[in-house]
């Protein structure tokens, strides 16, 4: 019987005929924690009793969720994994560095690999054809001392995305479409698997965003086939040699089937406090808009920072609307100082943040008021995500977060693109 | 057997409903954490809750961040089973191995309040305060073996590795 692109990646890892259901016990290739999730891992790990580190070079640590420190325990906590990276010889990415997951793609994801983190968008590397899969502390930290781990081998959904998509829409416009269409919950234990035209022509920044979201409809991975697009992203990086393909066998089984025609998607949103509670952005024209966010691990990379320039070229802000760009890596921010954008956000009247997760998790960095809303391009508007659970988030693309920041109210960005 | 009270949750409670965000720099001093738990979505639950007690949630429980936090927290206000329609997937593999047991069945035949029995070796619930018995879902056996052993450090504690 055909297998899936989890059923071939866990087959292969474990050296065993892996079918949806089984229980394997896969090598992990990669582990990894950030400051939120980390001091506990430590403490696990040194509860455990294990001493040993299974390979240290494939360890890291990110701090990204509170960067820099917005108070005292978070400082502290940040000590724990500095001196903790120092006595492992565990690699370590300090503040300002950037979010765990674009971090993650940059320097270590390969096709075929097993990636666990500490971190639910631990799945964003599924886009290079890693089985990446995010889980609690106490699971990384025995992952980093066993280089092992148990999976439960899913059940898949093929996902077919037909058609182009047309102006103005993008990657974030089709997650929120799927996510809306599967439910927050449609895809629980789940591997979402990607194929057709769309994800054919599609850049790996639009993958990126694509798989960092399959988690917002409960799936654990959400995988992509690898192909020119994989292989050129990997020689950029400097991982040529680690490129391989991959692909789902054509007789594979899935559990369930989605076709997408990328030509009937609109620009979307998703209102609060859900991700599946999704609308077209043209019908919440009217809805204010206080605070824009354009960054985190869904929609922090170059790509999305140049179609928000090129949106905000030579406009201003409205006046009752703040916006906020993080780059997602301190690359993406020199490449987009290199490129311009930052300039023409910043003469926009963008708040330039540090690279890291900003305000999308509600530590720092952009707590929204009473009442306030905001137009994020992260992944999450739950009640109570950035920091306050009066505040109401709405999620969109960094074209719908621009023309957004320009009219002051939720905008479809077609009319300006 | 456990027996304990019910509290009655709606669908889709996430992990930052169970610990928000804004409470971040909490996350190294868990008892203190703990008194904020669930608050924004039930003030009063944390101070209501009893040692022995269960939540009754609907689908989709513990949806969200990977934050074990939110599973330990849970735990420590006294919870001593989660009982739901479905549980998101990160939070179910933390529950677990925090000890923390997470039970699948049809919560809409439980209301706020109800007394409760669980035999977790018969695979049922007994909802003491209408007569009616729920069945417990399927769980798998690597993690009846987690849990069995109060966790997953536990665990590893005594075994060393996983078995495979």
């Amino acid at each position: 019987m055909g297998k899936t692109l989890a059923e071939k990646i866990l087959s292969e890892n474990s050296g065993s005929d892996a079918h949806a259901g089984d229980i394997i016990i896969a090598r992990v290739d990669l582990a990894f924690l950030q400051d939120g999730t980390g001091p506990l891992a430590l403490r696990q790990l040194e509860e455990s009793g294990l001493e040993q580190i299974a390979n240290p070079e494939r360890v890291v640590l990110f701090l990204d969720h509170a960067a820099p420190s917005p108070s005292l325990e978070l400082a502290n906590d940040h000590i724990i994994l500095r001196q903790f990276a120092r006595k492992s010889g565990a690699q370590l990415y300090d503040v300002g560095e950037g979010v765990c997951h674009q971090l993650v793609v940059e320097s270590y994801a390969n096709p075929g690999e097993v990636i666990i983190g500490a971190d639910s968008h631990t799945v964003t590397a599924g886009a290079l054809g890693a089985f990446a899969t995010g889980m609690g502390s106490t699971d990384v930290a025995i992952a980093i001392a066993l280089g092992r781990t148990w999976l439960r081998v899913p059940e898949s959904f093929n996902v077919a995305v037909s058609g182009g998509f047309t102006k103005g829409v993008y990657a974030k416009d089709l997650a929120l479409h799927l996510i809306g269409r599967l439910g927050a919950d449609g895809a629980t234990y789940k591997s979402l698997e990607f194929s057709g035209e769309a994800i054919a022509n599609m850049s790996m920044t639009g993958r990126f965003t694509l798989a960092n979201m399959a988690v917002e409809a409960g799936a654990k991975t959400g995988l992509f086939p690898t192909d020119e697009v994989t292989r050129a992203y990997l020689e950029s990086r400097g991982r040529s040699a680690l490129f391989r393909s991959l692909r789902p066998d054509p007789d594979a089984k899935y559990e369930r089937a989605i076709a997408i025609d990328a030509s009937s998607l609109e620009p979307m949103v998703s209102k609060p406090h859900a991700v599946d509670n999704i609308a077209l952005a043209r019908e919440l024209t009217g809805t204010k808009i206080a605070q824009v966010f354009i960054g985190t691990c869904t929609n922090g990379r170059l790509d999305d920072l140049a179609v928000a320039a090129a949106i905000l070229s030579g406009k201003r802000c409205h006046p009752k609307t703040r916006l906020l760009v993080a780059p997602a890596s301190r690359e993406v921010l020199r490449e987009a100082i290199s490129a311009g954008y930052i300039q023409t956000l910043l003469e926009a009247g963008a708040v330039l943040l540090p690279p890291g997760c900003g305000p999308c998790v509600g530590v720092h960095q952009g707590v929204l008021g009473d009442g306030e809303a905001c137009l994020s391009t992260a992944n999450r508007n739950f009640r109570g995500r950035m920091g306050n659970p009066e505040a109401h988030i709405y999620l969109g693309s960094p074209a719908t977060a621009a023309a957004s920041a320009i009219a002051g109210e939720i905008t479809d960005p077609r009319e300006l693109v | 057997m456990l027996r304990g009270k019910a509290f009655k949750f709606e669908d889709n409670i996430s992990t930052d409903d169970i610990t928000p965000g804004r409470l971040f720099h909490l996350r190294s001093n868990l008892p203190e954490l703990a008194k904020h738990v669930l608050e924004d979505v039930a003030p009063s639950f944390g101070s209501m809750v009893k040692p022995g007690d269960f939540i009754a949630a609907g689908v989709n429980f513990g949806l969200g961040s990977s934050r074990e936090h939110a599973a330990i927290v849970l735990k420590m206000a006294g919870v001593e089973a989660i009982l739901a329609k479905s549980i998101a997937r990160i939070f179910f593999r933390n529950a677990v191995n925090v000890g923390l047991p997470v039970l699948i069945c049809d919560t809409d035949k439980i209301n706020d309040g109800d007394e409760l029995e669980i035999d977790l070796v018969g695979s049922i619930v007994k909802n003491l305060t209408n007569g009616t018995k729920l069945p417990i879902g399927e769980f798998p056996e690597v993690m009846l073996r987690i849990l069995e052993e109060g966790g997953l450090i536990p665990y590893i504690k005594k075994h060393g590795d996983f078995e495979s």
